[in-house]
């Protein structure tokens, strides 16, 4: 490019470069300021129960698309005892302390969030519990931090439960499908020394998986799993199937849970 | 990022463990131990950017017929081999290309693959029990697990060798990743000699 004519043709398709040179280096540094700024104030955003308020958001809007995704809950697969682990894994000890008597335990209900009157708290003994046919269940029990176990358990089904004894509904009357007004949000369990404590939709609790249990490996549950009644509910995560029922309850708001404290999803259904 | 509280990812078998995918001294240096709750917050986020990203490019690519582009043909199996000893200056031949050569085709194809795949996996590990058909057709939990993590060193090996090669090539194809076209000064003389190919080589 010697001579000084050059064409007009070129030189606009120059100028044309550079416009567009300068224009997408422009958006591209903007773009990764503002993933910056983002970050720095998705970091330094306030914590919800444990979890920073824009991750609680999206976890919460996670949970809400399950429940109205999965109305009509499936089984757990079921599998033949043969394939149930016998060192059955323990991986939480809150609230199994030694100060346990188990002699002195009684199942406490409370049939309504306000107990005013001595007549809406129900005590039973494991016997009470033990009163119903036994559902042997072999199911996959996932942990939340990963791992899984084929495991062997046995109790009585919640719902079978909660039908007997009128648990779970405002009008006090069994529970009946075709009034789902009636029945609770939620029912809450806490172990008797109230240090760990679950939430759990009730949906999930009136599955018929979902067990009041009392066996394992068809022999009474072991101190460390829970003795005398712990729930097995193979649509939630491990964290859910709370050892040592001391407490149950119900509510329409959603009953404190430890692991949601922590920063955990509330509903952590599988 | 969901593993920090429980690492059960290992190559090996029974107690025997060959490579800890993370062994400790990882979680030590960036901080990461006992941070299970906030790993699968961030994992069950950023899973929407993951689909929503994933659907608008595919989406584009349709409707742009980038997709012709991209998609590998007969030739390039061949071809992609050849670019492999071409880059790794194995061999000087160096095969005929479109915007992408042929070892880019198959890799950005495969990529897109991998993303139904990881879609696919997470879901059977997200909600195994709801979507237990998916699970079982992934060969169960335990492998829909393995299957999802082995898909994402996939994405981490892409990323490394991604940015590798964008620095052996250097300014002009950088810019041309951002600006989206890429100029090109033409030897002959005819009247104009600079044009602007739309091209972008990512």
């Amino acid at each position: 490019m010697e001579n000084k004519q050059v064409p007009d043709e070129e030189r606009k398709i120059n100028r044309l470069i550079k416009q567009r040179t300068v224009i997408s280096f422009t958006v591209f540094i903007l773009l990764i300021i503002g993933a910056v700024i983002c970050w720095n104030w998705f970091n330094n955003s306030p914590e919800d129960n444990g979890a920073l308020r824009p991750l609680r958001k999206v976890l919460t809007a996670n949970e809400d698309i399950g429940r109205k995704l999965f109305k009509n809950r499936n089984l757990a697969k079921e599998y033949p005892k043969s394939k149930a682990e016998n060192k059955v894994r323990v991986n939480g000890d809150i609230g199994m302390g030694d100060e346990f008597d188990a002699n002195k335990w009684h199942l406490i209900i409370m049939r309504h969030p306000d107990c005013a009157s001595k007549d809406s708290i129900l005590e039973l003994s494991l016997e009470d519990v033990k009163g119903f046919p036994k559902k042997d269940l072999v199911f996959d029990f996932k942990c939340i931090e990963g791992w899984s176990q084929i495991t062997y358990w046995g109790g009585t089904r919640f719902i079978d439960f909660l039908m007997k004894y009128h648990l779970g509904t405002h009008s006090g009357r069994s529970i009946d499908i075709n009034h789902p007004e009636d029945i609770y949000n939620y029912v809450g369990m806490m172990t008797p020394d109230s240090s760990y404590y679950v939430g759990i939709d009730m949906l999930s609790a009136m599955h018929p998986q979902t067990l009041l249990c009392y066996e394992m490996n068809g022999a009474a549950l072991p101190m460390n799993q829970g003795f005398p009644l712990r729930l097995i509910i193979p649509l939630k995560y491990g964290v859910k199937n709370i050892k040592r029922i001391g407490y149950i309850y119900f509510s329409d708001s959603k009953p404190k849970d430890y692991w949601y404290e922590q920063g955990y999803e509330y509903d952590a259904s599988l | 990022m969901i593993y920090w509280a429980n690492d059960v990812y290992k190559l090996g078998w029974g107690d025997k463990t060959l490579l800890k995918f993370f062994p400790d001294s990882f979680y030590a240096a960036l901080h990461l131990d006992a941070r299970l709750a906030k790993g699968m917050a961030f994992h069950f986020f950023f899973m929407w950017l993951f689909f929503v990203n994933g659907f608008l490019y595919v989406l584009y690519t349709i409707i742009s017929g980038e997709w012709r582009l991209l998609l590998p043909n007969r030739k390039s199996f061949k071809e992609a081999f050849q670019v492999l000893l071409h880059d790794l200056h194995l061999s000087k031949y160096e095969p005929p290309k479109d915007k992408y050569n042929a070892a880019q085709r198959i890799v950005y194809t495969a990529i897109i693959i991998m993303g139904f795949g990881s879609l696919a996996t997470g879901l059977a590990i997200y909600k195994p029990i709801q979507f237990q058909w998916l699970c079982t057709l992934l060969g169960g939990y335990e492998w829909a697990r393995i299957e999802h993590f082995v898909l994402t060193i996939g994405y981490v090996l892409f990323f490394i060798i991604h940015i590798v090669q964008v620095l052996l090539a250097g300014w002009n194809n950088f810019q041309a990743m951002v600006t989206g076209f890429e100029v090109e000064s033409l030897p002959p003389t005819p009247p104009d000699n600079t044009i602007i190919k739309t091209d972008s080589k990512e």
